[in-house]
């Protein structure tokens, strides 16, 4: 809030200032809850350097998952299909590597490809066959999860230890983890900020038609953001094979990754109607999702009274940024 | 495009040949044979407390643990996502309250996350005020790593499901999933004659303890010439089960059914009921809600049971651990009983709760049945 | 229908054919394709066994189509669902006398989710799609909660007579399962409510457009509310229905909130409101609950079942917008 003096002073301004610090601010209060809570119960010890990173290194696979997530929403599109993705994913990567080191690369490759496709249909059934996004996505996940429980029912392949430098690795003292999520986070807010692509994503998911009307091929654009929210949860994947060692054809739906990558992404300001939102309040999302978590934790909360806190949370915090919007919502 | 359809065919042969190469064995002649061994042998230790009872007789020595004074314990859960977890974790925290050793009792619960349960243990670590730690791994491969890390810090114990190494210190379960299928399959076996017709009712894929108890039980049937009409998957949904229950009746006769848990027994023999059926021979878990039934329509049945007294056994071993004294290790291979129709009666508690597992070994102790949603 | 009367006979037969809901020639193909595969499907254990098990699925169609007409989603039915079956075992505790008392304060807390869901979208402006999930999210919690993770009693026969009992020596048909005769009162009372009164033409008008609907003096925030309303007292009495039908347990309602939104949009309501049928939709759960039955008749295993429910999920709605893009303009 410290450029506030240095903004101009009408009144939308101010509106805007307020959409851009209001991840921040609740991550603030996120952070001074856990601080609070970890001082109430008398337990300093979690208020250390280490501690700090194991809260950053809670959510990477949901953060990853929830950068691309932030591109669908922000053409006003959605995708529900990253959990089966993510399963498919690590299933894939495992069986491929199958805990030989020289096949970390063709393995890569292969996730990579297999989620460009995904993405690819996923955005061409949006765009050409006009087919709300949700239904898009949720057909595709199932088909996803349906090929591939047909083939696998258990965890399958395995990771060879140089790839669990992802997931386990320390460069110049900090988790490798870490830095990759937040290298990620720089180049989205780079490709969003920067570039015209960036700007198309904007103008599309504000308003089609005048993207359309101003020369903008929607479609082209709606597809990119599809293929990039694919390929983050093809990354997603990668992580969680190389954090569990191995793939099964479950991970993804019982880490919920589909469902709260959207929730991540709302939290963080950015609308589900499209046009407006961004990076960083998608990552405060992130962080304050693992605060919860660490809170929750440091408390001793009950696992059922979480999940009701949970639910409410969500919802308040997506209240806290809704409640000034003068439009119907859907 | 084509190259595209190229990769795509690569893949799914990849995923095809891993599908069969790479899966673990669930079928394991050897430790079928172990665990049927098992089921048959005479515990080590006191008398009536199967939870303290071992069957394999090698101790593991503790004395670097010894610690003075009140000492902090903490547990990683998997998840209380069902009603035996629910009936375990009571156990647990009730064996807890028994021993004035445990200053401290800290508690996660990963929600049936692997992801989140690494992310758990790693919270406790750098918390570091834990003195041992107890894991029950959410699943038994990707936990491995977290529980080797920890392992490097303090004193493991792990129960129910295993993890890939052998570095903590006592690794607690129950006979396991073969013990169980044959328990089963074995009673449909001796009350069945031969060519009759047997229903195998499945919760779901690819779960190491359910996958063996299918194969231990699918094993015994055939050996004894028994025609298995079907292997369906329940997902553990009452409604489903009773629907598959009624398609299967459309089509013929059934004399017995076999199911790898107990949870949607009651919805399966209602099915029967419903239709106007004969109850077949029935193999049930050890459930209230089945237990009750069992003896209500007299039926020929046997519930095997994956005992959840197995809760309260890693407490039991932190204390001993911390202790100094030695426990049993690297693997404490608690008792498995079945309730059969001889000891049905001292199972059956009507003022516990339909889903209670019965198998407890909690009737002892100072909160029962309050603390399990019983009443008096 | 009653308008094409009026037109001359040769055009009517060309012009007719996209007017019928092309759910009902699918839901048609299906059941002469189990009676294909299973004669005895035509028995009435057959199909009123079917229809019993199609009910729940098919009320919880009928009162989503209310909200997703009006535009919106209702994700929070699955896990009212499990509260309405966990919440009434450990109310009833297996006393056949507490059975009707324990159904009135399911509806009433049925009533108060399809409020909160309504207020929080209407007055919050939070979107339905998180608003409904914080919902889902919560009620399952407080299922939890409630009976300490497992539940503590048992469901009274007289409360599982709706799901489970069967009217037997019924001429005609021999056994009429009560679950279907729900399933008939309540689908004719939503379809009624939707397509015979002025409540129904307000819902379509706020989701067609809004904003020309709140210019032409429809009370939005109201109607909006009540199509949460309606959606979760379904959901209430599915959950009274599936409770009856196969008992206690705790993950019930798991996966029916997305079920009762396919069968929805294989009726042919259009997500984002304005369009939508109730008939059209129990049709569409019916539908759902065929291609199982079906599948499951051929053998076919869960992943099959899985695929084939996406493809035509996609498929449903790719034809449907296809056919609004020719006929609509």
């Amino acid at each position: 809030m410290s450029d506030a003096t240095a903004g101009s002073v009408r009144a939308p301004a101010m509106r805007v200032r307020f959409e851009r610090w209001a991840p921040a601010l609740l991550l603030l209060a996120a952070v001074t809850m856990y601080v609070v809570a970890c001082l109430a119960t008398g337990q300093t010890q979690y208020l250390n350097w280490n501690n700090f990173l194991a809260v950053i290194g809670r959510s990477i696979a949901l953060g990853i998952t929830a950068i691309g997530q932030t591109f669908v929403i922000l053409v006003a599109s959605i995708d529900l299909s990253v959990a089966s993705l993510i399963s498919a994913v690590a299933v894939l990567a495992s069986v491929v590597m199958n805990g030989d080191p020289a096949m970390i690369v063709p393995a890569i490759g292969a996730s990579l490809i297999l989620g460009a496709i995904v993405g690819l249909i996923n955005g061409l059934i949006v765009t050409r066959l006009d087919v709300n996004p949700l239904i898009a996505t949720l057909g595709m996940s199932l088909v996803i999860q349906g090929c591939l429980s047909a083939f696998v029912s258990n965890f399958a392949g395995a990771v060879p230890t140089q790839f669990q430098f992802f997931a386990y690795g320390n460069v110049f003292g900090l988790p490798f983890a870490i830095l990759f999520f937040f290298a990620l986070a720089l180049i989205a807010f780079f490709v969003l900020r920067f570039t015209r692509f960036g700007s198309n994503i904007y103008a599309v998911g504000g308003n089609q038609d005048a993207a359309r009307f101003a020369g903008i091929s929607t479609e082209k654009v709606i597809i990119a953001a599809h293929v990039i929210c694919s390929l983050c949860a093809t990354v997603a994947g990668l992580y969680l094979a190389s954090r569990l060692r191995s793939g099964a054809p479950w991970i993804g739906a019982n880490g919920v990754y589909d469902l709260e990558s959207i929730a991540v992404v709302v939290i963080g300001g950015t609308v589900l109607a499209g046009g407006r939102g961004g990076i960083w309040g998608t990552v405060a999302g992130v962080m304050i999702f693992s605060l919860i978590d660490s809170i929750f934790n440091v408390l001793g909360v009950d696992a059922f009274v979480k999940q009701v806190l949970r639910g409410i949370i969500i919802v308040a915090a997506v209240a806290f940024y809704a409640v000034r919007t003068r439009r119907i919502v859907a | 495009m084509k190259q595209v359809l190229t990769y795509a065919t690569a893949i799914g042969l990849v995923l095809a040949l891993a599908g069969t190469a790479g899966a673990q064995n669930f079928n394991d002649p050897e430790e079928f044979a172990r665990q049927k061994e098992q089921l048959t042998m005479t515990p080590h230790g006191p008398e009536g407390q199967p939870w303290v009872q071992y069957l394999v007789d090698q101790m593991a020595d503790t004395s670097k643990y010894k610690k003075e004074g009140a000492s902090t314990v903490c547990f990683s859960n998997a998840g209380v996502n069902n009603p035996w977890r629910v009936v375990g974790f009571t156990n647990m925290t009730q064996e807890v309250a028994l021993h004035p050793e445990i200053g401290n009792f800290v508690h996660v619960d990963a929600e049936g996350s692997d992801d989140k349960q690494i992310a758990d243990i790693q919270d406790l670590l750098a918390g570091g005020n834990c003195d041992i730690l107890i894991v029950s791994p959410n699943t038994t491969a990707a936990l491995t790593p977290a529980v080797e890390a920890a392992c490097a810090k303090l004193p493991v114990i792990v129960f129910d499901r295993g993890v890939q190494t052998d570095c903590p210190v006592t690794f607690i379960h129950p006979v396991g999933g073969y013990g169980f299928g044959i328990q089963g399959a074995q009673f449909i076996a001796d009350n069945v004659e031969k060519g009759g017709n047997v229903l195998m009712l499945r919760i779901l894929p690819g779960v190491d303890v359910l996958e063996t108890r299918y194969s231990a039980g699918r094993r015994i049937l055939d050996e004894a010439g028994l025609n298995v009409v079907g292997a369906e998957f329940t997902d553990g949904d009452n409604a489903k089960t009773k629907s598959i229950v009624e398609d299967y009746l459309q089509r013929g006769k059934i004399d017995a059914v076999w199911m790898d848990a107990g949870a949607t027994a009651v919805a399966a023999i209602e099915a029967f009921e419903d239709g106007g059926h004969d109850i077949p021979v029935f193999v049930g878990e050890d459930q209230q809600d089945f237990l009750q039934k069992w003896r209500a329509l007299d039926m020929k049945a046997i519930a095997p049971t994956y005992p959840s007294y197995q809760w309260r056994t890693p407490i039991i071993a932190a204390v001993s651990i911390l202790k100094g004294e030695s426990v049993p290790g690297p693997e404490w291979v608690l008792p498995q009983p079945a309730v059969t129709q001889d000891n049905l009666d001292s199972f059956i508690n009507e003022k516990m709760p339909p889903l209670h597992y019965a198998m407890c070994g909690c009737e002892d102790m100072p909160n029962y049945p309050e603390a399990w949603g019983g009443t008096k | 229908m009653t308008d094409h009367t009026l037109s001359s006979p040769q055009p009517k037969q060309t012009r007719r054919l996209p007017q019928i809901n092309p759910v009902y020639f699918i839901l048609a193909a299906l059941i002469v394709a189990i009676i294909l595969n299973n004669p005895n499907f035509v028995e009435p254990s057959g199909y009123m066994n079917f229809l019993k098990r199609a009910a729940p699925l098919a009320i919880l169609a009928a009162g989503q189509v209310y909200v997703i007409v009006s535009g919106g989603f209702d994700l929070s039915v699955g896990s009212l669902i499990t509260l309405v079956v966990v919440g009434s075992s450990m109310l009833s505790n297996n006393d056949p006398s507490s059975t009707w008392w324990v159904i009135c304060v399911m509806l009433g807390i049925g009533l108060g989710v399809g409020l909160v869901n309504g207020l929080v979208v209407c007055f919050l402006k939070v979107p339905s799609l998180i608003a409904t999930l914080g919902m889902m999210i919560t009620l399952n919690g407080i299922a939890f909660m409630w009976s300490g993770g497992a539940p503590r009693g048992y469901l009274p026969e007289s409360f599982r007579y709706f799901g489970r009992f069967n009217i037997r020596d019924v001429p005609l048909i021999q056994m009429l399962p009560v679950a279907v005769i729900v399933m008939a009162v309540v689908g004719f009372a939503l379809y009624w409510l939707m397509h015979r009164t002025n409540l129904g033409r307000m819902i379509h008008a706020v989701g067609d457009n809004p904003r020309a609907a709140q210019l032409a003096g429809v009370p939005i925030n109201r109607v909006r509310v009540s199509a949460f309303v309606i959606s979760s007292l379904s959901a209430v009495i599915a959950g009274i229905l599936l409770g009856g039908f196969g008992g206690v347990s705790t993950d019930v309602g798991t996966g029916y909130e997305l079920q009762a939104i396919t069968a929805a949009v294989l009726g042919g309501a259009q997500l984002l409101g304005g369009r939508g049928s109730v008939p059209a939709a129990i049709a569409g759960a019916l539908t759902l609950t065929a291609i199982f039955t079906l599948l499951n008749f051929l053998g076919l295993p869960q992943p099959v079942r899985q695929v084939v429910q996406g493809l035509i999920l996609i498929a449903a709605v790719a034809l449907a917008m296809y056919r609004r893009k020719r006929t609509g303009q």
